[in-house]
């Protein structure tokens, strides 16, 4: 039983990245492919948080009372890539505005039958 | 938090996505406490439930709020979706177990960080000293990319004003909200700048103090219209602190050339190691928060100015363009 639950956390990993994969890749409306991208995001800072931990370890704040911590290293790379995951996110936005200025809409089927059109 | 991303699928109504969206990313949030990552945690709650949601709805006050119905049979993508999933979880079979201190990530240079972190820098938060000392280049990187994200945004959203189409609703008019914005903000900035500082000690630093009294700022421009917060900090002040942040940190970075030392490497700023370490930390992380906190005013700036042209636009009933035939 031990063995089945230990990789349990790469499981909802995994299962967050495939929603997000299949949000992405199913649905033609950009805002709900960006939240889609943004879920897709969050799985992967799990997937380097989660084996940073150390049961029984606490959050790497260095005090006498602890001796184990966890990994700190996976927070600093995620730290970072969270505030630049809304950075991309932004300017994923900013393109969304401008194509619904263009065209008129943010479904992509349509945008790409009115190029053809056009 | 599975359910969430449920709600996201089938959603059909965008201001119901982007609120999943919300409620998923303060989840995530909660999770990240529980697998001791605090530093993470608070960003992730100040800027992915905070920002991006409060950008999304910006962006949804210029756009349709309905998606259109799926035009294409989702099979094939679910198939694919499923094979990869599948193919992943095949993989976990190999990966080490949840939880474990002799794991092969956690040995490498993990314990070195926590041994050294505080003889070597003086910051007993270790993700702090981690962040602004031992991977400083990284973070540098980092800061360069929100700078580059942040001039993307400027870029394509004020080179040309055009008027786009959609009524945004700023709620200037409600006054229990007016009251307790007053009351809030000098709270959310104070809370900022002990972040800030209290950085070195407890959780906190550069990235989630800068996106903290952004928010305070945003939260302002909600209530009291996007021209007030301008008023509050001129746009052209934000314009000059992001490249300013960028430059503090990679300035810190000459000093310790300039002193004879590697490019980053803060130790003969001070009079021992130590004190060196503590305040190119300290200078590092106020160039983070300079950076983050102006990008992020400069994306909401960017995005709710359009609106509130939009909504002025309407008001105003001007003669219609050129792109009314």
């Amino acid at each position: 039983m031990t063995d089945i639950l230990a990789s349990v956390n790469y499981w909802v990993t995994i299962f967050l990245m495939v929603g997000g994969l299949y949000i992405i890749v199913a649905h033609g409306n950009m805002v709900k492919k960006l939240v889609g991208l943004g879920i897709f995001q969050t799985s992967v800072y799990l997937l380097f948080l989660s084996p940073g931990k150390i049961l029984g370890g606490t959050a790497p704040i260095l005090a006498k009372e602890f001796e184990l911590y966890s990994n700190p290293l996976p927070h600093v790379l995620i730290l970072t890539a969270i505030v630049v995951g809304v950075a991309t996110i932004a300017l994923g936005m900013a393109f969304v505005v401008r194509i619904h200025e263009a065209y008129g809409t943010v479904e992509d089927d349509e945008v790409q039958e009115l190029e053809t059109d056009a | 938090m599975v359910a969430a991303v449920f709600g996201v699928i089938r959603a059909h109504n965008l201001f119901v996505v982007v609120m999943m969206g919300g409620i998923y990313s303060f989840l995530m949030a909660t999770v990240m406490v529980a697998l001791d990552a605090v530093d993470v945690a608070m960003t992730e709650a100040a800027v992915g439930a905070g920002m991006s949601t409060v950008l999304m709805l910006a962006v949804l006050g210029l756009v349709k709020t309905r998606e259109a119905p799926l035009r294409h049979s989702p099979v094939i993508p679910l198939i694919v979706c499923l094979l990869t999933g599948g193919a992943l979880i095949y993989g976990t079979i190999d990966l080490p177990p949840f939880g474990r201190a002799d794991n092969p990530q956690n040995q490498h240079v993990a314990p070195y960080y926590l041994e050294n972190a505080k003889k070597e820098t003086g910051a007993p938060n270790v993700v702090t000293a981690v962040l602004a000392s031992y991977r400083g280049y990284d973070t540098l990187g980092e800061v360069t990319v929100i700078f580059t994200g942040g001039i993307g945004v400027l870029v394509l959203l004020t080179a040309v004003r055009r008027r786009g189409e959609g009524d945004a609703t700023m709620m200037r008019d409600t006054i229990i909200l007016r009251v307790v914005v007053k009351l809030l903000l000098p709270v959310i900035l104070l809370f900022a700048l002990y972040v800030q500082f209290h950085g070195d000690y407890g959780p906190g630093g550069g990235f989630q103090a800068g996106v903290a009294a952004a928010a305070a700022i945003i939260l302002y421009g909600m209530i009291f219209g996007v021209m007030a917060a301008r008023a509050v900090v001129p746009q052209r002040v934000v314009h000059t602190l992001i490249p300013l942040g960028v430059l503090i940190f990679a300035g810190t970075g000459v000093a310790g050339l300039l002193l004879d030392a590697n490019y980053l490497d803060y130790s003969p700023l001070g009079s021992s190691q130590k004190a060196g370490q503590h305040l190119g930390i300290l200078i590092v992380e106020a160039g983070v928060f300079v950076t983050v906190a102006s990008t992020m005013l400069a994306i909401f700036y960017a995005f709710g100015g359009r609106a509130e042209d939009a909504l002025a636009d309407d008001e105003t009933d001007k003669p219609d363009d050129w792109r009314r035939e």
